[in-house]
């Protein structure tokens, strides 16, 4: 890739689902240390655009380079093992274990698995779930099991597992739906912080207009498997085809 | 339970294990084949922690039975030692070239491809009359201990305490196995695969190290079963003896190792009782427990009977093109 | 060679009709259920034993010998009358909406009861009643002699095959069972009455193996263990053409037959082995079956 500071690029990717354009001839760069929103309606493409980008959903046409390197359509688990970690619409954990076991197979997964007998409950890998749990302010749960946390917990859980992998590119989807709007501004702000302090890249799916204006350094907005606008929040907000497209529908 | 009522609790079944010949002797042979199976039980319960059920499994008990048999008839090796070692061996090399094909199914398919595949084996078995004997089976020699040669009634004895040693020792180990890592990702399989997947852990290895390890067990369980009766048969790898595997593992719990020895012992006590009044229904017997077993006692199954919700939401919610 | 192979062939795909009742049935009941009964194989072996002891009634009774034939189809409409709802409302019923790893663990328990059952009430031999294949005789055509009763087989599978394809394209109750296999949620919430749909479908699908059992006692006998063998076979045939996919199935098992033809003619020794092997092979290149199509998890 000719430019050097692009961490993540796709180029001309296309996918249909059914006729419906979820992403249509998609050419565009992430860049290395910024944080980027992706905003658009229901079914405008973005939860697919993560998908793309790890694995999940093949391209029909296009292809994704992270640092020069292609990794389009490379199953789930290299992409991963490449460095970028996602977090989920919808949590995806280990619901018969409790948060801290969660967090040190998240850390051992990166480490490797297949390391013979010592126990994953070791000192190191405990030290730094817990490093992590006292980061995101889960100290009190860390010994619940994950499956009966409540909606906000468990969002938190699931992206607190993705960061112990210390991706170096981190993808959020709607990192805060399901938490409620006291807690959004300060769960946004530890994970922010956490990530600045990891030099971790991130972008992610938010629906709040307020945590975008806030958090992000670039916002992209999606329709119809398109981009229509992308820049600063405040340019991009300003923007009549925005506010119609996306503004109006939320 | 706390650890140390626990350590408490299992060295005092050892102990009474090792106390049973000379309390109950006329016991200690279908207590050295219920301590056998258990071994073949908890490879099938390995494979249970990640959701799986193979109902083909005494396929590996088969063949661990049949090895011995073939190497101490046709290759003249009459070590007890070297006939665990060799068996074993050649049943995890079985299991890891078969388990690469199956762990890439789940559920159902890999249940009904794991049945496939004994019952093929069954038909050879019994079918290659030069071979394997046909239905006939094969008879094995009493084994050799250290160049010793012993009378069958002494090297009974010695094997009872030798399958007791190896169900500490490998016990042991496979829980060792279940509290590393890669024991965590077995169990992780079950409870959500495409977050492990996106962890970077590739669950395809890790239940091929799983079916490997459980077909190791399982044909441990079959050479200390062919010494003790000192004959194999095809009926060693029929889908019944594998019905009784899975009933073994279920009832015994998959939580820890000594579920399914526990379940063994306890289900070869029954038979010996049953087997004279209720031969013909000896399945039908297996087959009401392990009802019985799911509808009241769920709870040695974790996370088996509970409702997928989390997983099904993920369907249902999504509705982001 | 190849006057050799057609008789060989007619037998093939005879069997393949037997196969095909099985698999039809077990790949119904997985698309309206979506539950694979592991003693889908045993209502086969039922309804053969249950023909072939009519069968035998009817003629040690010195009645006349052609009511042999409505005798199978009456041993199959009567197995799947006493078993198809009570199993359906009881055991299936606790099932449904449980991981899958409990729906193979009941059906399999429930698998282990039938085949002790069987042996208790109808004993370990083997029975033969081949009366109807007595009765149909022989026919020459250019040379070959084929049994009049295994051309029958092939023509009742067809006439199923299409019999169902008209069922649930064309009545009422089909396109109830077929919106229920569409969206099962939507068809609650529309009002369809999905208690009875699977109760309905669960009985359908032990009647055709059921039948199928009962058409095999003339020309293979029945013996314990039949059940295990066919469920297999079943599930092979179902697997090979996709789960859920009823015409796929007919397919499926024409191939399972012909596979069996060839390895009987070519390499004997493979036999029995060979419609596992077609299977394995098959799924291998498409996990999914023939005609089979993927369900990708959204995230």
């Amino acid at each position: 890739m000719s430019d050097e500071r692009a961490l993540l690029s796709v180029r001309g990717i296309t996918v249909n689902f059914a006729g419906v354009k979820a992403a249509d001839d998609v050419t565009l760069s992430i860049n290395r240390g910024d944080f980027t929103a992706i905003i658009g309606a229901n079914g405008s493409g973005k939860t697919t655009f993560l998908n793309i980008c790890t694995g999940y959903v093949k391209p029909q046409a296009g292809a994704v380079y992270l640092e020069g390197r292609e990794i389009t359509a490379l199953p789930p688990r290299n992409i991963a093992r490449q460095g970028i970690a996602r977090s989920f619409q919808i949590p995806q954990l280990f619901t018969d274990q409790t948060v801290r076991e969660n967090l040190m197979l998240s850390i051992a997964a990166r480490e490797g698995v297949f390391q013979g007998f010592t126990p994953l409950d070791r000192p190191e890998y405990r030290a730094e779930a817990d490093e992590l749990i006292a980061l995101v302010g889960l100290q009190s749960v860390a010994d619940t099991l994950t499956g009966t946390l409540p909606e906000g917990l468990r969002k938190l859980a699931d992206v607190t597992l993705a960061l112990a992998l210390k991706p170096r590119l981190l993808l959020l989807d709607e990192p805060t739906s399901g938490v409620s709007a006291l807690e959004r501004f300060d769960i946004m702000n530890t994970l922010m912080n956490a990530l600045r302090e990891r030099e971790t890249t991130a972008l992610f799916v938010e629906h709040d207009m307020e945590v975008v204006r806030r958090y992000a350094d670039r916002v992209l907005v999606w329709d119809t498997g398109s981009v229509i606008a992308d820049g600063l929040p405040d340019t991009v907000f300003a923007d009549e085809r925005v506010i119609k497209s996306v503004l109006g529908a939320v | 339970m706390r650890p140390a009522t626990l350590y408490l609790l299992l060295a005092g079944g050892v102990l009474a294990m090792a106390a049973l010949p000379i309390l109950l002797p006329w016991k200690q042979f279908v207590m050295t084949v219920a301590m056998a199976k258990g071994f073949a039980a908890l490879g099938v319960a390995l494979l249970l922690r990640a959701g799986m059920i193979s109902i083909g499994h005494a396929l590996f008990l088969a063949l661990g039975a049949y090895a011995a048999a073939f190497m101490s008839r046709g290759a003249g090796i009459t070590d007890l030692g070297l006939l665990i070692l060799g068996s074993v061996a050649i049943s995890t090399v079985c299991g890891a070239l078969v388990g690469a094909y199956m762990v890439r199914y789940r559920a159902i398919f890999f249940a009904m491809l794991n049945l496939a595949v004994s019952m093929v084996v069954f038909s050879l078995l019994a079918k290659l009359y030069r071979v394997t004997g046909g239905t006939d089976g094969m008879r094995v020699p009493v084994p050799t201990i250290f160049g010793m040669e012993y009378d069958k009634s002494q090297f009974d004895a010695i094997l009872y305490y030798v399958a007791l040693v190896l169900i500490v020792a490998v016990g042991f180990l496979v829980h060792r196995y279940l509290k590393s890592p890669l024991g965590h990702a077995l169990a992780a399989v079950h409870s959500n695969e495409v977050r492990l997947e996106y962890l970077g852990v590739s669950a395809w290895r890790v239940l091929l190290v799983a079916y490997t390890v459980s077909a190791a067990l399982a044909g441990l369980g079959g050479v200390l079963t062919a010494v003790a009766v000192g004959h194999v048969l095809p009926e060693y790898a029929y889908w019944t003896e594998s019905g009784h595997l899975v009933l073994t593992a279920v009832l015994g719990g998959i939580g820890g190792v000594a579920g399914p020895f526990l379940g063994s012992i306890f289900l070869e006590f029954v038979h010996s009782f049953a087997v004279g009044y209720a031969d013909d229904a000896w399945n039908m017997i297996n087959g009401i427990a392990l009802l019985l077993v799911i509808f009241f006692l769920p709870q040695g199954l974790y996370g088996l009977i509970a409702r997928r919700r989390a997983a099904k939401s993920v369907m249902e919610r999504d509705e982001d093109k | 060679m190849l006057f050799a192979i057609v008789p060989l062939i007619v037998d093939g795909l005879a069997n393949a009709a037997l196969i095909f009742f099985v698999a039809v049935g077990l790949t119904l009941v997985f698309s309206v259920l979506r539950i694979l009964n592991v003693a889908h194989g045993s209502f086969y072996s039922i309804g053969a034993y249950v023909a072939a002891s009519i069968g035998l009634w009817i003629i040690s009774s010195g009645l006349n010998p052609w009511l042999s034939f409505p005798a199978l189809l009456i041993a199959a409409a009567l197995v799947a009358a006493l078993m198809g709802p009570l199993i359906e409302r009881t055991l299936v019923h606790w099932t449904y909406g449980k991981g899958e790893a409990v729906q193979i663990l009941v059906t399999f328990g429930l698998f282990l009861i039938l085949e002790d059952l069987q042996r208790i009430v109808f004993g370990v031999r083997s029975i033969y009643a081949d009366t109807p294949m007595a009765l149909l005789g022989v026919s020459e055509i250019g040379g070959i002699i084929y049994l009049n009763y295994q051309l029958l087989l092939i023509g009742l599978a067809v006439l199923t095959l299409i019999g169902l394809r008209l069922f649930i394209r064309h009545t009422r109750q089909g396109k109830l069972i077929s919106a229920v296999v569409e969206d099962r949620e939507v068809s609650e919430a529309m009002g369809i009455n999905t208690r009875r749909i699977f109760m309905m479908a669960f009985t359908l699908g032990v009647f055709l193996a059921a039948l199928g059992g009962a058409l095999a006692t003339p020309t293979s006998g029945v013996a314990p263990g039949l059940g295990a063998e066919t469920m297999v076979l079943a599930f092979a045939v179902a697997a090979i053409a996709g789960l859920g996919q009823v015409e796929g199935a007919a397919v499926a098992a024409v191939i399972v037959g012909v596979a069996r033809v060839l390895a009987i003619y070519y390499v004997p020794a493979l036999d029995a082995v060979a419609p596992y092997l077609v299977m394995l092979v098959v799924l291998l290149i498409w996990p999914y079956g023939l005609f089979g199509t993927t369900q990708s998890r959204r995230i």
